[in-house]
């Protein structure tokens, strides 16, 4: 390009008459959007409210059925197992990145990525073969002198599969908030008087919060739609809504029924998005930074 | 901070078990996949290429793996063309509408997986896409958008817009400028964005199990099935192809990376 | 500048102390006594060890050998949270998540303080550092001064017998770092503990301290007011490293009384002597050096030097003056704005008297430290 255009390219877009082309930008992918996610979406809520015929049966049926809210509730209960098992393993691992040098923090992070290398359906399968009633956990008990457990197909056996699936979901934003810790304040409470468990109590612990809520609501959300795990790990009392929801549409073919399921799951999803949006922008999420 | 000595191999032996957690089952497969019994039981019996052999010669695992690699090719183009050229869009649009857009566009991430693909699956019967190339790669491409939308918009929040006017200042014209300048330095996010995105799609199963017909499966599907209907050992052997190929494409990448950061410098 | 009675302030004593990563000795056998109440300030180039004293005091760092006293007590083990001494770092520290308020309660809370004695000390720390309006802002909200100030109120609040402060002001600017100068003066005066300053800024230590202690190379070059390390540096590092000087390096020959130096065929003499085998230099204050034209007269027994301005520099008060000698090196001269201006490249001549040259051991580390 010459010089001579330059008085007419500035590099600013700003000019007036210009503020539709950011938009046609992202024309492409938004149209997509609406058909592929929008326009689905918009069907199951169209379904759940009107097969067999026009109401709120459906929606009746859910929530006047035994069954279903001992799923919903399952559901829930499942996930925050999850998430507990989560934050607990998460924290410690953590914190160890935010410690060790460049070579072990690279080993560490390895082991978080590692997982993702191998296809998330095998991933399930390795786990049927650690914890199924000749698998791996339960051989190496009997060869350490212990009854065997039974894993497979219960809800521990489902929340220690889900739990180490969504693990990462847990670690990486935990860690990105703890790397940014200044440990320099850890010094600066201690010069105040405080010895080292009441400086990570008073201020470490505080500032990571934001990491454990952020990590905390991934991971829950995440565990609320799980399908795979619990299908192939679970067995008929440790079905999760998401079964249910493929139960009514596959195999009964009652569209309704599972529409009305997943408006359900998919109103929940959001509205505990929705509620957790302001604590994750909680005031001093960008200080303490280095 | 200083820890007591008691804290830190109490941290350490924590993390320890947590890190085997972690890797353990993606291995557990490997020694699976050479069992002589067509079992899943543990510990293995005998040594045998067998299930490697049917991998490779039955038409249900070699066709479904294609298919797979077909899929996430095109979705891999299709979603960092689309999520890139919107990654710019939001970039230079007002904040506001920005962010209203771009919490639009990472739905496909929060959605449950069988609530969408339940939608996709009714609208699919309607437009005769199950079991079709066409119908996986709208679905997959979608679900691959939002990673490449984050990588792209992460290296383009670090990137100094007043280097396109230095280049403006230049004589650059603004398309020579976006390719000579622009271009180069978001380029590695756009490129980690085309590997989340062939990832997401080559891994993805729960809306592939509903689109899927007899004719046309994906790998993840063929490995469900396999599961569900038997302890069939091939599933191992798959497993630990994939992970030997992963293991070698991003170690390649790794050494890539790290040799043209040290010529860099 | 030192207030009369003292009995607030700790004294501290190190006794050979110290410190080694490694091979490397950050600390390499410094003693150093701090008297209660005075205001003492390390001064010295970066990695020269100021600041690992500092750490060793505060209880952040522990010594390889050597003593540590504070207030008569050795404090050697005892870890930082039980050493009761109030630390301002440099990156002011501040809790972000807790607003100035709590952030000036913390210390008071760990020591248990009731909530009413707590409220009042915090509210009296506060306004001693003119912060008493801000007790409910977050850190995020301040300037850096303020955050300083409250960091500074943070670290007093529990009447420690002594302070420590890492380059309190090194991320301020100029105009804000002198107004904070007067008010860590002040806020001294006041309180009467034993404040120790550890700075880069010869200029800041001349200002607050009542006395400094030179740092270089893990050591400790001298200890003084400011007035004796400008005019009487005991070693070559600190004549150069406290207010500018002027090196003369050349040929010396040493009578029983007097030393003469040549450089580039040009002879001066310095009316004192230095003792041991050590290449002696001269070092001269700008002040003490005069630029004449050649052939003007100079006062009688004046040492002469030919050389040209090198470089003219107007300062308002006066004009500051480089001129190249000889033999290429370099010397500054200061002259008030009264007395003749010099052009570049002008030759000219620079006197000064015997007397006030100072003689000391050459260190060829003196000036490569100070870059």
């Amino acid at each position: 390009m010459s010089a001579s255009e330059l008085p007419t390219q500035p590099a600013a877009d700003v000019r007036p008459g210009r503020a539709w082309r950011p938009f046609a930008l992202t024309a492409p992918a938004l149209i997509l959007l609406v058909a592929v996610i929008g326009y689905p979406l918009f069907t199951i809520v169209l379904r759940s409210l009107s097969e067999p015929e026009w109401g709120v049966q459906n929606y009746v049926w859910f929530f006047g059925a035994p069954i279903n809210l001992t799923v919903l509730q399952r559901t829930f209960t499942i996930s925050a197992w999850v998430t507990i098992v989560c934050v607990i393993c998460a924290y410690p691992y953590a914190y160890l990145m935010t410690a060790v040098g460049p070579r072990v923090r690279l080993v560490l992070v390895l082991c978080v990525l590692i997982p993702f290398w191998v296809s998330g359906v095998v991933r399930t399968l390795s786990w049927v073969i650690l914890l199924q009633d000749s698998g791996v956990i339960n051989s190496l008990l009997r060869l350490a002198g212990f009854d065997g457990i039974r894993l497979i197909r219960t809800q521990t056996g489902v929340v220690i599969g889900m739990a180490q699936v969504l693990l990462p979901f847990m670690i990486l934003p935990l860690y990105s908030v703890m790397k940014g810790i200044d440990l320099r304040l850890m010094r600066a409470a201690q010069s105040l008087g405080a010895r080292p468990s009441r400086a990570f109590f008073t201020v470490y612990l505080p500032l990571s919060l934001p990491g454990v809520y952020a990590g905390a609501i991934i991971v829950f959300i995440l565990a609320l739609g799980f399908y795979i795990t619990p299908a192939l790990l679970g067995g008929p009392r440790s079905t999760m809504l998401s079964t249910l929801v493929q139960t009514q549409v596959l195999s009964l073919l009652q569209w309704g029924r599972g529409g009305a399921m997943g408006v359900v799951l998919l109103v929940t999803t959001f509205v505990l998005l929705a509620l957790a949006a302001p604590v994750m922008r909680s005031r001093y999420r960008e200080a303490g930074r280095r | 901070m200083e820890i007591k000595p008691l804290t830190r191999v109490i941290l350490g032996l924590v993390c320890l078990l947590v890190a085997i957690w972690l890797v353990a089952p993606t291995l557990v497969v490997v020694p699976m996949s050479f069992n002589e019994n067509k079992s899943l039981a543990f510990p293995p019996q005998g040594f045998s290429w067998q299930w490697y052999q049917n991998f490779f010669t039955n038409p249900d695992w070699s066709s479904s793996f294609l298919n797979s690699l077909k899929v996430a090719s095109v979705v891999a183009v299709l979603a960092t063309v689309l999520g890139t050229l919107a990654a710019f869009g939001l970039d230079r649009m007002k904040a506001g509408s920005a962010n209203l857009l771009r919490m639009l566009m990472l739905t496909p991430m929060v959605v449950p997986g069988v609530v969408l693909a339940i939608g996709i699956y009714a609208v699919y019967l309607d437009t005769h896409l199950v079991g079709t190339l066409l119908g996986f790669v709208l679905a997959h491409t979608i679900l691959a958008l939002p990673f490449v939308l984050i990588a792209v918009s992460a290296s383009l929040e670090v990137f100094d817009r007043r280097l396109e006017t230095a280049a403006a200042s230049l004589g650059a014209g603004a398309l020579t400028a976006f390719r000579t300048v622009t271009l180069p330095l978001i380029l590695p996010g756009i490129l980690s964005g085309l590997l989340f995105a062939f990832a997401t799609s080559f891994d993805e199963i729960v809306v592939s199990l509903f689109i899927t017909n007899p004719y046309l499966k994906t790998l993840p599907v063929q490995i469900f099935s396999s599961i569900t209907r038997d302890a069939d050992p091939t599933v191992a052997a798959v497993g630990t192809i994939l992970l030997f190929a992963t293991t070698i494409l991003i170690g390649g990448g790794m050494l890539l990376l790290g040799r043209e950061r040290k010529g860099r410098q | 500048m030192k207030p009369a009675q003292q009995s607030k302030g700790a004294a501290i004593d190190l006794e050979s102390v110290s410190k080694a990563y490694g091979g490397f000795k950050a600390l390499d056998g410094v003693s150093l006594r701090i008297e209660p109440g005075e205001f003492m300030t390390l001064l010295g180039p970066s990695g020269s060890g100021k600041t690992t004293t500092l750490n060793v005091v505060a209880g952040f760092t522990d010594l390889t050998s050597g003593k540590l006293l504070v207030g008569g007590k050795n404090v050697v083990g005892v870890p930082a949270h039980k050493r009761n001494i109030g630390v301002v770092f440099q990156h002011y520290a501040l809790f972000p998540h807790m607003s100035v308020g709590r952030n000036v309660a913390y210390p008071l809370t760990l020591r248990g303080v009731d909530q009413a004695t707590r409220q009042a000390r915090v509210a009296r720390a506060l306004d001693m550092v003119k912060m008493g309006d801000f007790a409910h802002r977050y850190p995020s909200e301040l300037s850096g001064g303020q955050q300083q100030r409250v960091a500074l109120a943070r670290a007093i609040v529990f009447d420690p017998p002594l302070l420590l402060m890492d380059e309190p002001l090194g991320a301020l600017d100029k105009k804000l770092r002198e107004w904070l100068q007067l008010e860590i003066k002040r806020i001294h005066r006041e309180l009467g503990t034993t404040f120790v300053y550890v700075t880069h800024d010869q200029e800041e230590a001349l200002v607050l301290s009542d006395r400094i202690a030179v740092f270089n190379r893990g050591r400790i070059e001298q200890v003084g007011t400011g007035r004796q390390l400008y005019d009487e540096p005991a070693t070559l590092f600190v004549g150069r490293f406290i207010g500018d000087s002027t090196v003369l390096r050349g040929e010396a020959r040493s009578d029983g009384t007097s030393t003469a130096l040549t450089i580039a065929g040009e002879t001066v003499t310095a009316s004192t002597r230095i003792n041991g085998d050590a290449r002696p230099v001269m070092l001269l204050r700008p002040e003490k050096l005069a630029i004449r034209r050649p052939g003007q007269s100079a006062a009688d027994g004046a040492n002469r030097l030919s050389g040209t301005i090198a470089e003219a520099i107007y300062l308002g008060s006066e004009s500051k003056y480089e001129v190249k000698l000889a033999d290429g090196s370099a010397a500054i001269v200061r002259s008030p704005l009264t007395g003749e201006s010099f052009g570049l490249g002008e030759p000219v001549e620079l006197c000064f008297h015997g007397a006030d040259a100072k003689l000391l051991a050459d260190d060829s580390t003196a000036d490569t430290t100070l870059t």
